[in-house]
C-alpha cells in the first residue's frame, strides 16, 4: 500500500471510535429539553447543569469515590500476590503446576453471569456484603489470573541468568526480587496493573450484585438511575463522560509501556 | 527455559490459590449444589437428579440463546481479528502519532460496560442519536428498539467500536517486536507487500493473536451489560444472550434449578472451547 494512503486507514478508524464519544459529550452540556426537542450537531443552549448536579449531589458523586476505592484495592492486591506467583510458575518446575495454571486460567473464563447469585450469597453469609473489600475480592477471580499470566510472560523473558548471578553475589531471595527483580520487569507490572485496572473499572454485573448503598459503584448509581427519573438524558451523559476519565489518565500514563510492554511479554 | 524442580514453589502460589479458590470454588459448589435439587421455597431442598440438565439440554429458549451467542461471537471475531490487524498494520511505527493513535485507541476499552451500552443507546436512537438520524437521512429506515435486524447491527458495531482496539494493540506489540532485519532480508529478495505480510508478519504475529482471539472469544461469549443496556435483549428475544438469558431466569424469575444448570453447561462450553485453544498454543510453542 503506498504511503499517502495508509494513514488513512488509522484516522478513518479513529474517527469512527471518537464519534459516540463525541456524541456523549456533547449530549452532557445540552439541556433535557434540547435533547428531546430539537436535533443538533452540538449544543445550542450550552450548559453545566448536568455537572453541577453530579458534584453537588452525594449519591452521584460518592458513586465515583466508592468504584475507585475498590478498583485500586482490588488492583492492589492482584498484582502483588501474583508477583510471586508469577515467578514460581517461570521458575520452577513443581507438582501440578501446569494443571493449577490452566485451572487458574479458566477462571479468567467464567462469565460472571454465572456468579452472580452465588457471590451475593457467599458475601452475604462473611459479612461483607456492600463493602468496598467485597467487590475487590470479587474481581479478583478474574483479574488475578489475568494478572499471573501477564507477568509470567514478562518474567520468562528474563534471563535466568540474573537470579543466578545476584545469589552469587550474596543476595537473599526476597532482597534480590525486591532490589533487582521487580524494577526488571516494571514495565510488566505496568501491563498488568493496566489491565487489571480495566477489568476492574468496567466490571458492572457483580459489582452491583455485591453491593446495595455503601459500595454502590458509579454505574450502578447510573443504571438506577436511568430506571428511576426516567428520560434524564444530560444527567446520565455527564455521568457516562467523567467515567471515561479516570481511563483516560491511566492510558496517558501507561502509553509507552503498552507498546513496548506488550512486545515484550507474551500478551 | 528449562525450570528448576522445585516443591518450594507452591509457597509462592499459595496466596494465589486462597484467593482464587475463595471465589471460584464455593461458588461454584453453591451452584452444583443448586442444579442436582428441586426446592418449593423455605429453603427446603430435595434431590432431583439430572433433572433439570436433561430440561435445560432440551429446551428451546437454551438452543435459541445459545444459537444467538455462537452466530453473535463467530461474527465479531471475523469482523475484529481482519480489521485490527489492518488497523496495526497502517500503524506509523515511530513519531509523535504512535502515542496519540494508542491512547486514542484504547480509550473505548476503558470506558465502563453499562456506559458503552448507555453511549451507543443515544447515539443509535432513530430520533435524537447522531447515527440514527444518518441512517435515516440516507433514506434507510432504521429502528434498533424495533427491527430484530438493526438491533444487530447496532450490537455487533458496538462491539466492533468497543473490542476492536484491543486486537490492534496486540497486533501492534507484536509488529513492533519483528527485528529490522527480517524487513530487510526481505526487500533484498524484493518480497511484494503481501509476501512480507504472509511469510514474515503473519508466522511472527501467531502467537499474540492467539491470545487476542482467546480473549475476544471468551469476553464476547460472555457479554452481559451491553446489549442488556442497549437493546434489553430486544426486540422481543433476538438480541437475547446466553448470560443476559441466565441472569433473566437465576434473578428475574428466581428458577435456581434451572439456572444452576444452565450456568454449569454454558461454563463447560466456554472451558471446552478455551481448552482447545490453550493446547493448540501450547503445541505451537513447544515445536518453535
Amino acid at each position: 500500500m503506498s504511503r499517502s494512503v495508509k494513514w488513512l486507514v488509522p484516522t478513518i478508524y479513529i474517527l469512527f471510535l471518537m464519534l459516540p464519544i463525541y456524541w456523549l459529550i456533547s449530549m452532557s452540556f445540552k439541556t433535557t429539553n434540547e435533547i428531546l426537542g430539537a436535533f443538533s450537531l452540538w449544543p445550542q443552549e450550552f450548559t453545566l447543569e448536568n455537572y453541577k448536579k453530579i458534584f453537588t449531589d452525594p449519591t452521584w458523586y460518592n458513586g465515583y469515590i466508592n468504584s475507585l476505592i475498590y478498583v485500586v484495592i482490588n488492583t492492589v492486591i492482584s498484582v502483588s500476590v501474583a508477583l510471586p506467583a508469577a515467578y514460581a510458575f517461570s521458575r520452577y518446575r513443581f507438582l501440578g503446576d501446569k494443571h493449577l495454571f490452566f485451572w487458574l486460567l479458566t477462571n479468567r473464563m467464567a462469565p460472571p453471569a454465572v456468579f452472580a447469585l452465588p457471590f451475593f450469597q457467599l458475601y452475604s453469609a462473611t459479612g461483607l456484603f456492600d463493602t468496598h473489600i467485597a467487590v475487590a475480592l470479587a474481581h479478583c477471580l478474574f483479574n488475578i489470573p489475568l494478572a499471573v499470566w501477564i507477568l509470567e510472560g514478562f518474567m520468562s523473558g528474563v534471563p535466568k541468568e540474573l537470579d543466578e548471578t545476584a545469589y552469587l553475589d550474596g543476595y537473599s531471595f526476597w532482597r534480590f526480587f525486591v532490589r533487582i527483580f521487580i524494577p526488571t520487569i516494571a514495565a510488566g507490572i505496568g501491563v498488568a496493573m493496566f489491565f487489571c485496572f480495566m477489568y476492574s473499572w468496567v466490571e458492572l454485573l457483580l459489582a452491583k450484585t455485591l453491593t446495595s448503598v455503601n459500595a454502590k459503584p458509579i454505574a450502578a448509581t447510573m443504571t438506577r438511575t436511568a430506571s428511576t427519573s426516567g428520560y434524564e438524558l444530560g444527567l446520565l451523559a455527564a455521568a457516562g463522560t467523567l467515567t471515561i476519565i479516570p481511563g483516560a489518565f491511566v492510558i496517558y500514563f501507561v502509553r509507552n509501556y503498552i507498546a513496548r510492554g506488550f512486545a515484550l511479554g507474551r500478551v | 527455559m528449562n525450570k528448576l524442580s522445585n516443591q518450594r514453589a507452591w509457597l509462592f502460589v499459595v496466596p494465589v490459590v486462597l484467593l482464587v479458590a475463595f471465589n471460584a470454588l464455593i461458588p461454584l459448589m453453591t451452584v452444583v449444589n443448586y442444579s442436582v435439587q428441586e426446592t418449593f421455597g423455605n429453603n427446603q431442598f430435595f434431590w432431583h437428579g439430572v433433572g433439570w440438565f436433561e430440561q435445560v439440554l432440551k429446551s428451546e429458549r437454551f438452543h435459541a440463546s445459545l444459537l444467538r451467542q455462537l452466530a453473535f461471537t463467530t461474527m465479531i471475531l471475523l469482523i475484529e481479528v481482519p480489521l485490527g490487524i489492518a488497523v496495526a498494520l497502517c500503524m506509523p511505527r515511530k513519531g509523535p502519532w504512535v502515542s496519540v493513535c494508542l491512547v486514542l485507541m484504547a480509550l473505548p476499552l476503558l470506558i465502563p460496560w453499562n456506559v458503552v451500552g448507555a453511549m451507543w443507546n443515544i447515539f443509535a436512537l432513530p430520533d435524537i442519536g447522531l447515527l440514527g438520524k444518518m441512517i435515516n437521512g440516507l433514506g434507510i429506515d432504521y429502528n434498533f428498539t424495533q427491527q430484530p435486524v438493526a438491533a444487530w447491527v447496532t450490537t455487533v458495531l458496538m462491539d466492533v467500536w468497543h473490542w476492536t482496539s484491543l486486537v490492534v494493540l496486540l497486533t501492534y506489540a507484536g509488529l513492533c517486536s519483528i527485528p529490522d532485519a527480517y524487513y530487510q532480508a526481505a526487500r533484498i529478495d524484493g518480497a511484494s507487500g503481501w509476501a512480507v505480510f504472509r511469510f514474515i508478519q503473519l508466522p511472527k504475529l501467531n502467537r499474540v493473536l492467539t491470545i487476542a482471539i482467546l480473549l475476544r472469544f471468551m469476553d464476547s461469549f460472555m457479554i452481559y451489560t451491553e446489549p442488556f443496556v442497549l437493546t434489553g435483549g430486544g426486540p422481543g428475544n433476538t438480541t437475547t444472550f446466553l448470560s443476559i438469558d441466565l441472569v433473566k431466569i437465576a434473578l428475574g424469575q428466581f428458577d435456581l434449578g434451572p439456572a444452576a444448570a444452565m450456568s454449569l453447561i454454558y461454563f463447560m462450553v466456554v472451558l471446552l472451547v478455551c481448552w482447545i485453544f490453550y493446547t493448540a498454543m501450547m503445541r505451537n510453542e513447544g515445536q518453535s
